[in-house]
């Protein structure tokens, strides 16, 4: 049943396209999207609580990567390029951060979309003499969707992997008492750093993928701050540290922002915010810890 | 061209030094990390044009308003959305996520507001931009006037800090706020003075900005990036190691905006970031 | 065969040197007590031991194992288990799993059956048994204590440093705790105590050290220790320069 379940479901999401009009496999694509970044962002910060605000770096980051590289090399290693790219960047930012106390994490995450679009910009303005790239690849939007499916399911399986694994014991002992993993023999450092690392290339992979819906790419586009707010807040709102968490906090909350960004494209980042803030108040260990605690405080009463 | 980076890297970091030092204030004391810091900033950049484009107020004038203005909003702020926080945490240590994420959520609130009445363009007001000789090099009069403004407000303030009661009060609770009411001191109080203070140190430093700089409402990020370094450089808590480290980085990136690029100034703060954790993460003033 | 080798040790923090030139053995199987007023480097010599945080001069080592400027996991690993002053448990988990811990990520690394194994029986040595599947967040504070002493032992530990485990119980609890690590000292585990309930001391110490200042300032056969007029003024706030 823990199988049957997962794969009828993911059976029946890729054969969804033959039905879907070319609207309903955008806004399809765009669900499986934040499925994936939602997903692969509680793969790290679930249980260990380091947040993190950079899913937009990595997300761009893997949009550029493609980008630069799509008519120099054969698609599978621009995507595999970006995989390496992100990688590389997260390891910069784990060995610079992770050994420290979580707030150093927080801050260099929170500019780190800024820091990179910054600098892009003035590589592509300063040495290439261009602001902005197009990418022609011969993708199709099923494609895209199909891909970024089997990303989300890989990304889920890896997490479901996790939670039954040393690994994934040893984020959540992080995540309680960082003293007692120490003393219990966790090696904190590459603990923290081997679940980001993950994290992030998945992201990074993530905005390579979806990137050719863009057909054109420049910084301030593919760096947009939004991406990292809404990975969290659906992560949250799910449940960070559950498996099907996240996915449970981004199918509604993806089909409240688009209907929100159509409806009132100026003023939806307040009702986000707003939404935000009411996350944190109401449902701090998100929905389905909640749904557990009402049902504990239900058996007491009739007990 | 070295003293000219040298004045206008000065007067850059007086403005930086007393941002840090209000988000030094609520993260120090309040024990709230607040990732809207450089929209409130920017809020009370966008109330000085405001003022003085539409009422034609001046903008000395504008900011006798806005800092008490800028005290009552966090006085706010605190009472309704960071003291509930507060109080569920307790001493589970809980706090620190809750108020980056809540404060995260309020980021793009603000931001959401300051984008609907003032739009995404570029700002700035003309406001005495005439050259001043000082030592020899031609510094806009505004600028001056904010740098005299941040001098006077956080040296005040530090000298207010140092020597007073009220700042020993602030200073205890600052280094432990759990023997804090053993000594008769009223936690709660002090913290929200604390976020309250720090809000109209951000309300101050955005009106300052606003008179020789041009910002738009995206641009918070940044502010709040640079503020968070600074105090991260000179040791949270720390108001004159916040001060010092706010005129060093105004500096380092004059210096790098006239001798390499303007483009990457914010490469730059990330890069004392990078050596600041590598080095020291207590801070350069830290102790230990 | 001696286990444990502390040589020369110190620790200041800024100018305060909270663990001063402190050298002494302990044989493998033995029980000490280290004895002192608050404040005399106990528990920082606890932390430099257990790699909480490195030490400004001297070595530890245990067997032929130099722990000095080792991290704390790699101490962990080498065989040294320790509880806190104030007890540290991991509340979101369950008492199995938070027993499981140093059984999995310890110097043995159990998994699976073999690490539940280790679990079941260190939670039934403190008589926890038939609870594993309580979130720990719910215990009360004595049983918080012996989970802390059960995830110490499913380290299988070498060396056990033990800080102040005893403190806040009722008499009732007390006697069953002084009997719990009395039951431990048969098993060939080597224990260093910090604590201040003489009686305990006493009933389960043939040996003790005592600090004051951040020195040791005696080391020896328990009776006579306590006899000693220099440990009686360090406890009763004489000190003095000898």
């Amino acid at each position: 049943m823990r199988f049957i379940l997962p794969l009828a479901g993911l059976a029946a999401l890729a054969v969804m396209p033959m039905w879907l009009s070319e609207y309903g496999l955008g806004l399809m694509i765009g669900l499986v999207t934040y499925v994936t970044l939602a997903s692969a962002w509680a793969l790290f910060s679930g249980h260990t609580r380091y947040i993190s605000l950079a899913t937009a770096a990595f997300y761009g980051t893997g949009a550029y990567v493609v980008a630069v590289l799509n008519e120099v090399l054969p698609y599978p290693l621009v995507l595999l390029s970006a995989a390496g790219v992100g990688l590389a960047m997260a390891l910069v930012v784990g060995l610079s951060t992770l050994r420290l106390a979580g707030i150093y994490f927080v801050i260099f995450t929170f500019g780190l979309a800024e820091l990179v679009r910054q600098l892009i910009t003035w590589y592509e303005v300063n040495v290439t003499g261009t602001l902005g790239r197009y990418i022609f690849l011969d993708v199709t939007a099923r494609g895209i969707y199909w891909q970024m499916l089997a990303l989300g399911a890989a990304t889920i399986a890896l997490t479901a992997w996790v939670h039954r694994s040393r690994l994934g014991l040893a984020l959540r002992v992080v995540g309680d008492d960082e003293v007692v993993a120490a003393h219990s023999g966790i090696p904190l450092a590459r603990t923290k750093l081997v679940a980001f690392a993950l994290s992030a290339t998945i992201l990074t992979v993530a905005g390579a993928i979806a990137s050719p819906r863009y057909v054109y790419v420049e910084p301030a586009i593919v760096f947009n701050p939004t991406v990292s707010f809404l990975t969290v807040i659906m992560a949250l709102l799910g449940g960070a540290n559950r498996l099907w968490g996240p996915v449970l906090g981004a199918a509604p909350l993806f089909l409240v922002f688009e209907y929100l960004s159509v409806h009132f494209p100026d003023t939806y980042p307040i009702f986000l915010g707003l939404l935000f803030i009411a996350v944190v108040f109401l449902l701090p260990d998100g929905v389905l810890a909640g749904i557990e605690k009402l049902r504990a405080r239900r058996r007491e009463a009739r007990s | 061209m070295i003293m000219t980076t040298l004045i206008l890297g000065l007067v850059l970091g007086g403005t930086y030094a007393l941002l840090a030092l209000g988000l030094t204030l609520q993260y120090g004391i309040a024990r709230i990390m607040n990732l809207a810091y450089g929209e409130l900033t920017l809020a009370a950049a966008f109330v000085l044009v405001a003022l003085f484009s539409g009422l034609g107020l001046s903008p000395l004038a504008a900011i006798v308003l806005i800092a008490p203005a800028g005290y009552g909003v966090g006085w706010l702020l605190y009472t309704v959305m960071m003291r509930p926080l507060v109080r569920r945490s307790g001493a589970s240590g809980r706090l620190e996520v809750d108020s980056i994420l809540a404060t995260f959520g309020l980021l793009f609130v603000v931001q959401g507001v300051l984008l609907v009445i003032f739009g995404a363009n570029l700002t700035s007001i003309s406001y005495l931009d005439r050259g001043v000789s000082v030592l020899g090099v031609s510094v806009a009069l505004n600028r001056l006037i904010a740098f005299g403004i941040c001098v006077v407000v956080g040296g005040g303030l530090a000298l207010a800090m140092t020597r007073t009661r009220w700042g020993l009060t602030m200073r205890a609770v600052a280094l432990t706020p759990g023997s804090a009411p053993l000594v008769g001191i009223d936690v709660n109080r002090v913290a929200r003075q604390g976020f309250a203070l720090g809000t109209a140190l951000a309300a101050t430093g955005g009106a300052s900005i606003a008179m020789y700089q041009t910002f738009s409402a995206t641009d918070g990020v940044i502010f709040t990036m640079k503020a968070l370094i600074i105090v991260i450089m000179g040791g949270v808590g720390n108001v004159t190691g916040a001060l010092i480290a706010g005129l060093a980085l105004g500096l380092v990136e004059t210096f790098v905006a006239t001798a390499i690029d303007p483009g990457l100034t914010l490469a730059a703060t990330f890069a004392i970031f990078l050596v600041v954790l590598l080095w020291r993460p207590q801070g350069l003033f830290g102790r230990g | 065969m001696t286990l444990l080798r502390v040589k020369a040790l110190a620790k200041s923090f800024g100018g305060l040197r909270a663990v001063d030139d402190v050298s002494f053995t302990v044989a493998e199987g033995e029980i000490v007590g280290l004895l002192g007023p608050n404040g005399s480097g106990k528990t920082t010599l606890i932390n430099l031991v257990s790699g909480a945080f490195p030490a400004t001069a001297g070595t530890v080592r245990l067997g032929d194992v130099t722990l000095t400027g080792q991290r704390a996991d790699r101490i962990a690993r080498a065989g040294v288990a320790r509880t806190f002053q104030l007890v540290r448990i991991l509340p979101s988990l369950t008492l199995e799993e938070n027993v499981m811990i140093p059984a999995v990520f310890g110097a043995r690394a159990h998994w699976g059956a073999a690490a539940r194994e280790v679990a079941a029986r260190a939670l039934e040595q403190v008589g926890l048994a038939g609870r594993a599947g309580v979130t720990a967040g719910e215990l009360t504070y004595i049983d918080q204590k012996r989970l802390e002493l059960a995830r110490a032992l499913a380290a299988e530990p070498r060396l056990l440093l033990l800080d102040e485990w005893l403190a806040g119980l009722n008499p009732t609890e007390l006697a069953e705790g002084i009997a719990l690590i009395r039951a431990l000292t048969g098993s060939g585990i080597t224990i260093v105590m910090v604590e201040h309930i003489m009686e305990a001391v006493r009933a389960l110490c043939p040996r003790v050290l005592v600090m004051n200042s951040g020195k040791l300032i005696a080391d020896g056969e328990t009776g006579t220790v306590l006899a000693d007029p220099q440990v009686i003024a360090a406890y009763l706030g004489e000190v003095s320069d000898a």
